[in-house]
């Protein structure tokens, strides 16, 4: 049998089940310190002075370390702006302390050392931080004014970034289009919200010079790179271990922080290793978030309804800093076409500094924003239009014959934006067959009967999955018999020991259970990106098969030699390497191994090749685009404004599945972020750029009585891209949620001509648009 | 160094007699002073659920206790929920029906529904869902947990009659 595309327990669940998971707060190293932050309370203070002395006094206390006790030539350099982009006017990024400046509430200032972290906390609270506070730019649109305040007091303006994104001939499609239709459009999204905050634990060998990093994230190699060129060191000197277990991470652990360093530099002043784990309160001020678009749009269509263009500007909520570049509104800006055929496009993009933390990509990184105004523009065709939804996107959509399909725009890694596969139209059928679309209206009628308001809605998505370059896996089957996997990989709760074990099994002719992956480890393979944007089965599991396909090989090689038979009259099941159909006359993977080991002294036999690894790292052409569509109906309670998800129905479509029980769970996961985002989730600052949501009672995430049951069907078309025609499945559920679930509850509140144009879809929000339709009601 | 304490509890069918300081909180003295690293810290303000143990059989957030306040009672954590060899019944309901991702939450809702399932053994959709929604989990969507106390109940029903 084939263990790949079977939905096999995952070998992950045991330990975590049993309280036997390894996070990074559970590790114990001897002679270990702890550290506390100190962080700034205002947006934006100059730095005046530090007096340490009150927090160096506490006994227990080790080290207060600021900007000035940072090792040269460290603390100088601005922690490494991850990608660069020509537009980007400022490129700045964080110090690894603060040093004269402070641009948001929550930035590191010092960095307390003691012996437990009560001590530590105790001394942060004693560090005396002489602020001159400055005027903060808090709403992104203001900060766009003319003499609105700075964020950054030595800029002259808070653009960060300001250029167009566009295809075809934008002014020939509104000069010749039967319908225009204009919208302006508030998306928000918050944070990742890990139930694990961020951790790390750096330990320093001061005889050898090696850095050892344990942190919590997902780009460990990643990691490893940045701190050798800041610090100037060889990269062979640092090792960078993603514990295996991490307490998710949904982008936001994607990225280096100013803690990473601190504790490293601290570990190496202190002789000592460090420990830093984050508090939830620190979460919500300094771990990265998306926040705030505001669009404003319009669509030309012809007389049927099909799309001429799309045109308008996007203003998006920086923060203070660009530690990712401006890589979230780029992809948002990209993402607006999805799977419809749209022939002009020119969106202008204005990425504006404020003084509140950075924004990095979160769980479907700045799609979610974009197919929410997508899918805004093809409701409200279809109410102008008087034509189903479901019709005018069905009118719209790029068709399966039509692959691959060339959009016309560039994606962020410079290649050319091109569906590889896929069949958006079955898609959707599939969707709405699920949810008994046909039914609804009658449903509908009956509720309202009742005095209930239910609604339907829809979204549909397309994804550029997988982004190369290459994620690295190395297979050895061991002297003691044992297949072991390495990989940089880091996993954050996904399956992916499990998903590369089943890769690896099918090849091996062992069972996964029996295969030993170690992920997230810079000491495991030379070079690795990271876990983000739906990559790693995508890029990881063709490794992963080209690096057991080469010990497969191997193993044939060398027991050919031993059992003095031909390659091609053995077999390979089990552990063992037998001649075909005789399964008695063969040799252990141990045998093999030991043989291909070599002794002493001896030399190997021609063609035997040392060792039975082999380390691969498969290098994808270009993205592979999955795509999904998702039905949702919903009943809005017009008293309150409370919205209760009905029914929810998704057709996915990620290519070939390794474990369809994980795709599975990747979706409902994905799902429930995309609810937490369409009702509830709002990182609230006010006119001082202050956070006020800074507690999981003040910021929403769902909890079990929010997410519905999801109704969950597959359609599997293998991408050409990769020898297992496998695509992303991390994001799917996320990014067409917001849309699907606010259009449902326009639609529900249609009897009253509400216009949902915002997310989250707030009971507030609701209950004002109730309001102002009534207004216009009754002035009508 | 704050002030001291000498306590006397049971952890996990065990006694223990620990000099602790007064302010720390129950889930720091199980993580770092007993070594139990199962029992997780989400949020330290009593939300999210990850840090829930049993005290004296009742689901409690550990975040919000302190280690003094437990002397004389009885706490368990997953580690007590656990059997020396393989899974619990829960547990295995857990593995065969996806019931967890990263598993960070993982060990605080085994705790409430370890409560929950004794004083409840044949409970709706509806009601699991209630008794999950002290306990966030950012992975799952709740589905395949909703699931595994479902199948668990189910099994129980099917070998009690």
């Amino acid at each position: 049998m084939s263990w790949v595309g079977s939905a096999v327990p995952r070998v992950e669940d045991p330990a975590l089940l049993s309280g036997k998971g390894r996070f990074v707060d559970d590790l114990q190293v001897p002679n270990m310190l702890h550290a506390a932050v100190v962080r700034s309370p205002y947006a934006h203070a100059r730095v005046r002075g530090i007096d340490k002395g009150a927090a160096l006094a506490l006994p227990g206390v080790h080290a207060v370390l600021t900007y000035e006790d940072l090792p040269e030539p460290f603390r100088e350099s601005r922690l490494l702006l991850l990608v660069p982009n020509p537009a980007i006017r400022y490129p700045v990024t964080y110090y690894t302390l603060a040093k004269d400046e402070v641009c948001f509430a929550g930035e590191a200032v010092a960095f307390v050392i003691a012996d437990d972290r009560y001590i530590a906390e105790d001394a942060a609270e004693l560090v005396d931080i002489d602020y001159e506070p400055l005027p903060m730019a808090s709403d992104c649109r203001a900060a766009l004014a003319p003499g609105a305040a700075v964020a950054h007091a030595d800029r002259p303006d808070n653009i960060a970034a300001d250029f167009p994104i566009a295809y075809g001939d934008i002014d020939a499609a509104f000069a010749g289009a039967a319908h225009v239709f204009t919208e302006s459009i508030f998306a928000h999204r918050g944070g990742g919200h890990a139930i694990e905050c961020r951790g790390i634990v750096a330990a320093h060998d001061p005889v050898g010079d090696n850095m050892t990093l344990w942190v919590n994230t997902q780009s460990p190699h990643m990691l490893r790179d940045v701190y050798a060129k800041m610090m100037g060191v060889s990269e062979s000197r640092i090792r960078v271990i993603a514990p295996a277990d991490v307490g998710g991470g949904f982008g936001p652990k994607g990225m280096y922080y100013q803690e990473h360093f601190c504790a490293a530099a601290a570990a190496r002043l202190l002789g000592r290793p460090v420990k830093w784990i984050e508090d939830r309160r620190e979460n919500f001020l300094s771990t990265y978030q998306e926040r705030d678009q505001h669009w404003d749009v319009e669509v030309a269509v012809d007389a049927e309804g099909r799309l001429r263009g799309v045109r308008g500007s996007l203003i998006h909520d920086a923060g203070a800093y660009l530690p990712w570049g401006i890589i979230t509104p780029f992809i948002s800006a990209t993402t607006v076409p999805g799977p419809y055929v749209l022939p002009a496009y020119h969106m202008n993009l204005t990425v504006v500094f404020t003084n509140k933390v950075a924004t990095t990509p979160v769980r479907g990184a700045g799609r979610p924003q974009a197919a929410f105004v997508m899918e805004r523009l093809m409701d409200r065709i279809a109410r102008e239009l008087d034509l189903d939804p479901v019709e005018v996107r069905r009118r719209n959509f790029i068709q399966p014959e039509q692959m691959p399909y060339s959009v016309g725009l560039v994606f962020r890694d410079g290649s050319p934006v091109v569906y590889d596969s896929g069949d958006y139209p079955a898609c959707q059928e599939k969707a709405i067959a699920l949810a008994d679309y046909e039914s609804f209206r009658e449903r509908q009628a009956e509720a309202r009967q009742a005095g209930r308001y239910i609604g339907i809605g829809l979204g549909s998505y397309v994804e550029g999955t997988g982004l190369g370059p290459f994620e690295g896996v190395s297979v050895k089957v061991e002297m003691s018999g044992k297949v072991a996997v390495q990989t940089g990989a880091a996993p954050q709760g996904q399956g992916h020991q499990t998903m590369l074990a089943q890769i690896v099994a099918d090849q091996l002719g062992v069972k996964p259970e029996d295969i030993a992956v170690t992920p997230g480890d810079t000491g495991g393979v030379g070079i690795g990106i990271g876990t983000f944007a739906s990559r790693i089965t995508a890029n990881a599991g063709p490794s992963a098969q080209l690096a057991a396909t080469g010990v497969r090989e191997k193993l044939v090689r060398a027991a050919a030699h031993l059992l003095e038979a031909a390659e091609a009259d053995l077999d390979v099941a089990d552990g063992r390497v037998f001649i075909k159909g005789v399964p008695d006359h063969g040799k252990t993977f141990a045998e093999i191994a030991t043989f291909a080991n070599g002794m002493p002294g001896f030399s190997l036999p021609g063609g035997v090749t040392p060792g039975l690894d082999e380390t691969a790292y498969f290098t994808p052409e270009r993205s592979t685009y999955a795509n999904g569509a998702h039905v949702v109906e919903v009943e809005v309670d017009i008293e309150t404004g409370a919205v209760t998800i009905l029914r929810y129905s998704t057709a996915h479509d990620c290519g070939a599945m390794i474990n369809p029980k994980m795709v599975d769970g990747q979706v409902l996961g994905g799902v429930a972020h995309g609810v937490g985002n369409a009702l509830f989730e709002w990182m609230r600052y006010d006119d001082d750029a202050q956070p006020q949501t800074v507690s999981f009672g003040e910021y929403l995430i769902p909890m079990a009585t929010d997410v519905p049951r999801v109704d969950q069907v597959h359609i599997q078309t293998p991408t050409p891209l990769n020898p297992l025609g496998v695509k992303g499945a991390g994001e799917g559920g996320t990014i067409p949620a917001i849309a699907a679930i606010a259009a449902a509850v326009e639609d529900a509140l249609s009897p009253f001509g509400v216009h949902i144009t915002q997310t989250p879809v707030t009971p507030p929000y609701i209950l004002e648009r109730l309001d102002a339709a009534k207004r216009t009601e009754s002035l009508g | 160094m704050g002030e001291r304490r000498d306590i006397t509890l049971t952890v996990n069918g065990a006694s223990v007699s620990r000099d602790v300081e007064v302010r720390w909180t129950l889930v720091d003295f199980l993580r770092h002073e007993l070594e139990l690293t199962g029992t997780h810290v989400g949020c330290e303000h009593g939300v999210c659920g990850a840090c829930t143990v049993l005290i004296d059989g009742r689901s409690a957030r550990s975040c919000l206790m302190l280690a003094v306040q437990a002397d004389g009672h009885e706490v368990t954590t997953v580690e007590g929920l656990s059997p020396a060899e393989g899974l619990s019944p829960l547990q295995q309901a857990f593995v065969d029906n996806h019931g967890l991702q990263c598993g960070y939450c993982t060990p605080g809702i085994l705790c409430t529904l370890t409560e929950f399932l004794e004083t409840n053994p044949d409970p709706s959709e509806e009601e699991i869902r209630i008794a999950l929604s002290g306990n966030l989990c950012r992975c799952t969507g709740y589905q395949g947990i909703v699931d595994a106390a479902l199948a668990y109940a189910r099994s129980n029903k099917g070998s009690a009659e």
